[in-house]
């Protein structure tokens, strides 16, 4: 599946990197302590978290995770927005939550 | 025949807007390489929380890099306060960095052990008040 149909299929809102939404996801991951995920995060995986700033921008995009997605509604933060497009990574926006979005993400990669 | 690279970079304190472009840029260079891509993710984590850890709690510093074949070497140095209990610094879930930068996520306590986990040799060199010397080696073989 790509970053294109998993924001189709979950009704996401592309806010960066539409450029690259050819991304493969091959997983997800949830998480908000920046550490953590730097050590968990797999490859390819949606990463879904309520931390929209910069940081978080570059933990994604040196994991070589498929895109993030931010989950209730998290603001995400104009340096950050800027360090995305610059990028060209994948960010997208839900109103629901991580774990929902999980459960959905899981069903459609089974 | 001299098939060492190096690079060098400043790492500004406190701004966290660019911390994490040492990291992304040799990481972007290894994979212009074509290094073997378990290092790269190892270099990556590694030197990412090494960055984070001199822009939170060192007013920056400085970071060396030199690629060869075999073996990825990162030092890097900062004048800030040192670690006063490498021990308890290394253990996860232990954490001294204060409120506003865990309202950015960090702070989990994990930045010293992930650096050691993906580090194949990891020499802390401390002085509380002077600073923090860190050498990482990452070997291109996989740690097994």
């Amino acid at each position: 599946m790509t970053v294109q149909e998993l924001a189709e299929k979950l009704s996401l809102k592309v806010l960066a990197g539409r450029e690259s939404l050819d991304r493969e996801v091959t997983g997800g991951y949830t998480g908000d302590l920046l550490s953590w995920v730097m050590s968990r995060l797999p490859e390819n995986a949606a990463w879904f978290t309520v931390m929209g700033n910069i940081n978080a921008v570059a933990v994604a995009s040196l994991k070589d995770a498929a895109c993030i997605v931010l989950t209730d509604s998290a603001p995400f933060d104009e340096e950050a927005l800027e360090k995305a497009r610059q990028l060209d990574f994948p960010v997208l926006l839900s109103e629901q939550n991580s774990y929902e979005l999980g459960l959905k993400v899981a069903e459609l990669l089974r | 025949m001299n098939n060492t690279l190096s690079f060098d970079y400043i790492v500004p304190g406190d701004d966290f807007t660019r911390a994490g472009e040492a990291s992304s840029d040799v990481k972007h260079k290894l994979k212009q390489i074509g290094y073997d891509p378990d290092a790269i993710r190892r270099v990556a984590i590694a030197m990412y929380e090494g960055e984070i850890n001199m822009v939170i709690h060192a007013g920056g510093g400085k970071a060396h890099v030199e690629i060869s074949p075999e073996k990825i070497e990162m030092i890097l140095a900062d004048h800030g306060p040192g670690i006063r209990d490498i021990d308890l610094a290394m253990r996860e879930g232990y954490s001294t960095a204060p409120d506003k930068v865990r309202a950015l996520g960090f702070g989990a306590g994990m930045g010293m052990s992930n650096m050691k986990k993906c580090s194949d040799t990891m020499e802390i060199d401390t002085k509380v008040g002077k600073g923090t010397t860190l050498r990482m080696t990452v070997l291109a073989k996989k740690k097994q």
